[in-house]
């Protein structure tokens, strides 16, 4: 964007959304939104803290858990959907059906199932990122070139050497965009497990901080979090730029 | 590449040097019906053109040789032995090259014997040699992309010939590069086939291609799909690469399979 001739460098919308948030809150028109400045002095303040520390190992141990199983387990289900007419058919309705489905709703029979621990909150990662993770896998795998497929054949590909050699590969700029997508989910999974399954990581820090109208300390927990998400998507999607970059010469 | 032939080949086959034979094949794709009956013998060492008008089922009777997808009856043998799917003995070379965009000439190259198991050194030494053969040397690590149609066609071809087939299967090759390529490689076909000890099939549309690099021509024709003709333009096969094309020989015959052909054309 360019205003006046000045050319604005990427996301300086947020410096002004930032100036409204500080305006807003020196003005003290609720206790809700404190000033950001006053954000920032707590997120310095408590990021060094134990239970800070605490809560951010429990939340990545859990995210990276259900993360993995969720690439680990949708990615070869995809590509077996993209590849098996009758397993499609089988389970393309399933699929769906849960990407769209509210799947909070699910965690109170996660909890009967799994109990009230670390599990659970796993489980519900791997719920949130499985679904569009297994859908853009499918869809990589449909739109391979079929002289490829048939060219590997020719030359007496195995089974096993077709899927590591032409699919995954074939497939994998939509691979990686299902992933990055599946990961900003699997953030909005991990959360509502720690705050709905049992009260850990930084659904605890959540739950204290508001629970005591500590909305600074909310807030800066809140922007961390953010971050880290942000931070997170922004690689896969540098990633997936970069595999792109072959993939539109197919 | 040299352009001149070895030697002219002989003439009429002996029944042993039959390299491919299809026994009444018929192949129908739910109601459409794409080859009845057609029988073919194959010449070892020869070129046979599949020539005749789109949809007349070319593609077909290539791919069913290949064993990529099966006859709906009938019977194909190569070298005697009945296909029933893909094998070394088979190698391809694809209308739309089918490089992996992913890897480089080099990769692409070896990667038939990637997926026959050799070593990685072993495989790309030999890639390396048709690499060299087909024109691209320099060219190793280059991506398909930054290639033109003629060169991706080359990497398709050196890839067929570095797996070391006898039988290599040609689908409508240079129908996708310009015409200038197309001529080079019309010539160094010629010359392939004379030093290569190969048996190739080669699917074309196009008359002059077909009379101009094949020992024999089978011309197909569409409803019902079958051979119609097998002409063996064996006069103008010894007169060298840049002659043919002035050959009397050469023009008769195309005037002929044009006469035949004329009628499928609307
Ligand atoms: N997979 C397929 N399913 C249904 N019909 C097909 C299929 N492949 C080819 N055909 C039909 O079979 C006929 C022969 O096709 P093809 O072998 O591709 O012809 P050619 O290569 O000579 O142009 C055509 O009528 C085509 O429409
Ligand atoms: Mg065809």
């Amino acid at each position: 964007m360019t205003i006046f001739g000045f050319r604005l460098p990427g996301m300086s919308s947020l410096l002004l959304w930032g100036l409204v948030w500080e305006i807003v809150g020196r003005l003290g028109i609720t206790f809700f939104v404190p000033p950001l400045s006053a954000v920032f002095a707590t997120l310095f303040e408590i990021i060094g803290t134990p239970a800070f520390l605490k809560a951010l190992s429990e939340t990545a141990y859990a995210f990276g858990v259900g993360v993995t199983a969720a690439i680990a387990i949708g990615v070869p289900t995809g590509i077996l959907m993209g590849r098996s007419r009758l397993l499609d058919e089988l389970l393309l309705p399933w699929v769906n059906i849960f990407l769209s489905a509210p799947l909070t709703a699910l965690v109170p029979v996660l909890m009967v199932l799994f109990g009230f621990g670390m599990t659970s909150i796993i489980i519900t990662t791997a719920l949130f990122a499985i679904w569009i993770i297994i859908l853009n896998a499918r869809a990589g795998v449909m739109q391979i070139n079929r002289s490829l497929v048939e060219m590997a054949r020719c030359f007496g590909a195995s089974p096993l050497a077709a899927f590591t050699k032409i699919y995954f590969w074939s497939a994998l700029p939509e691979i990686l965009s299902g992933v990055r997508i599946g990961v900003i989910r699997a953030v909005k999974g991990v959360i509502i497990g720690q705050l709905l399954i049992s009260i850990v990581g930084f659904g605890a820090l959540f739950e204290l901080y508001s629970a005591n109208f500590l909305m600074t300390h909310f807030w800066a927990v809140l922007i961390v979090l953010f971050a880290m998400a942000f931070s997170i998507s922004e690689l896969l999607a540098y990633l997936e730029r970069r595999v792109s970059y072959y993939a539109a010469k197919r | 590449m040299s352009q001149t032939r070895a030697a002219p080949r002989s003439t009429v086959p002996l029944a042993a040097d039959i390299a491919v034979r299809t026994r009444d094949v018929s192949k129908h794709y739910g109601t459409v019906e794409a080859l009845r009956n057609l029988s073919l013998d194959f010449p070892r060492g020869q070129l046979t053109s599949l020539l005749g008008p789109s949809g007349c089922g070319k593609t077909t009777l290539l791919k069913i040789i290949a064993g990529l997808i099966p006859a709906t009856s009938g019977q194909i043998e190569v070298s005697g032995k009945t296909v029933t799917g893909p094998g070394p003995d088979r190698a391809f070379v694809f209308q739309d090259f089918a490089l992996l965009p992913w890897a480089s000439v080099l990769r692409n190259v070896a990667f038939g014997l990637e997926l026959r198991g050799v070593a990685r050194s072993e495989r790309e030494a030999i890639a390396e040699k048709y690499i060299r053969d087909v024109g691209l040397a320099g060219f190793e690590t280059s991506y398909p992309h930054q290639l033109s149609g003629g060169m991706r066609q080359r990497v398709g071809l050196a890839r067929a010939l570095s797996v070391n087939a006898e039988v290599l299967l040609m689908d409508e090759p240079f129908s996708a590069v310009d015409e200038q390529t197309r001529r080079k490689f019309q010539e160094d076909l010629l010359a392939l086939v004379a030093n290569e000890n190969k048996t190739f099939i080669f699917v074309t549309h196009s008359i002059e291609e077909a009379v101009y690099v094949s020992d024999q021509i089978a011309i197909l024709l569409p409803r019902p799909s079958r051979v119609s003709e097998v002409i063996r333009p064996t006069g103008i096969r010894d007169k060298g690469a840049d002659n043919i094309r002035r050959d009397p020989e050469y023009l008769d015959i195309v005037d002929r399979i044009w006469a035949s052909l004329r009628s499928y054309v609307e």
